[in-house]
């Protein structure tokens, strides 16, 4: 490549040599020169690439102003048309994480403009922009700046100039979550009975198929007293009043649904049907208590089995539901259920 | 969705089919279910014996809220 590829850079106040804590409200500047990290990230790019300009926000101004700094950003960035941006290292500092994470974001979904940066493991800017930025995998203080910059730096000229990316492990990124179809020279089932006689023989094998870490809850204490409870209904299966009133998805769910069911004694058709686009509809739909069992709950508060169905029932589609927007449902409907001095909870799930 | 709201300490049954999800997911009170387009359902059964059946496992899992575990238990 004959050209030097050109990079835009941001930082903090703090590696923007500004100031500390005081400085922490300064509006974002912009400075045609390379301050900070950005000086020291140039010069990996062995005279490949330039850093054009740095841009320095405080941590406070960036979190606290976030609609107005990014959009001062991102004008910035597209008049200068970088090749790639580059943010931090933040190691594992929360609100600057969460600024270059923020801001790497924007460039890459609003401008496509591709992005480099660096964190922590734990730093909560990560789950931000993890799926659209290369995160350097740094260590948790900025003494692993020396360690952090030629990763970045590298990462960064071979995106510029259009050289494919090793796996995450070669590079040194965190992993996006993406799978990629590669050629190898063995087969899978040949793989897989390596793997296996690895593992029986006790030595070390490594997944080509890591599965996602979840984290445990532990349970909460029982119901004392069935019959004085309040038991509230749950469901991923998509049971919605007829017409799907909040428009619930059929997949990929972006919200929940709350409906009183306080004068019902059953969620029967046609008045109730499910939007779920995930499994045959055709039971759900004739008898929709068979996904969200409000017939037996009522019968079973009849009988004084249990004290009291609670009156609303809470429903969204579990099909192609982002953890994310789970945690964030399971969230949000739990306060609610909390609130209302809920003492247990039926979820049922398709 | 079950994690999230047994982070509030309010005990919840998960009434699954897919009882590995129901596990992954950090349920920990768990009623395996019939099947995955009617988990308290069966179009199989005539009309009373279906009802009889989803009673049954209804009061499993509000059963299930009034037992005291301390690790992820399936009700079956």
């Amino acid at each position: 490549m004959s050209k030097e590829f050109k990079v835009l850079y941001y930082v903090n106040q703090f590696f923007g040599q500004v100031g500390g804590e005081d400085k922490a409200g300064m509006k974002p500047e912009f400075h045609k020169d390379k301050i900070g990290p950005a000086l020291g990230f140039e010069n990996q790019l062995k005279g490949e690439g330039k850093v054009a300009g740095t841009i320095i926000c405080g941590d406070n101004y960036f979190n606290e102003n976030k609609e107005e700094s990014l959009s001062y950003i991102l004008n910035l960035v597209k008049q200068e048309a970088p090749d790639v941006f580059v943010a931090g290292p933040a190691f594992n500092a929360g609100r600057y994480g969460v600024a270059c994470a923020e801001i790497c974001r924007a460039i890459a979904e609003e401008l496509n403009i591709p992005v480099v940066t660096g964190m922590y493991k734990e730093n909560p800017g990560l789950e931000i922009c993890q799926h659209v930025a290369y995160v350097v995998s740094t260590s948790d203080s900025a003494g692993g700046m020396r360690k952090a910059l030629p990763l970045m730096a590298a990462i960064t000229s071979k995106i510029a100039q259009g050289i494919e990316l090793g796996s995450p492990e070669e590079e040194g990124y965190i992993p996006r979550g993406m799978r990629k179809t590669i050629i190898v020279d063995k087969r899978g089932s040949l793989r897989a009975v390596e793997m296996l006689v690895k593992r029986l023989k006790g030595e070390e094998f490594a997944t080509e198929m890591p599965m996602p870490v979840f984290d445990m809850v532990t349970p909460a204490p029982a119901i004392q007293d069935l019959s004085k409870a309040t038991i509230a209904l749950c469901t991923s299966g998509g049971i919605v009043p007829a017409g799907n009133p909040d428009h619930i998805q059929s997949a990929s769910a972006q919200k929940w649904g709350k409906y009183d069911i306080s004068q019902r004694s059953a969620l029967n058709a046609p008045d109730y049907y499910t939007t779920h686009g995930g499994y045959d509809p055709v039971y759900a739909n004739e008898i929709p208590d068979r996904v969200a069992p409000l017939d037996i709950l009522k019968e079973l508060e009849k009988e004084g089995y249990i004290g009291k169905v609670y009156e609303f029932f809470y429903t969204t589609t579990g099909t192609g539901t982002s953890v994310s927007n789970s945690v964030k449902f399971g969230t949000e409907i739990g306060a609610e259920l909390k609130a209302a001095g809920v003492d247990g909870v039926i979820l049922t799930s398709t | 969705m079950v994690k999230e709201i047994e982070r509030y300490n309010i005990p919840i049954v998960h009434m699954a089919t897919i009882t590995t999800i129901s596990e992954s997911v950090g349920a920990n009170r768990i009623v395996p279910t019939v099947a995955i387009p009617h988990p308290v359902g069966n179009p199989a059964l005539k009309p009373e014996d279906e009802k009889l059946m989803r009673k049954a496992m209804v009061k499993r899992a509000v059963d299930a809220l009034a037992t005291e575990i301390s690790e992820a238990t399936h009700f079956d």
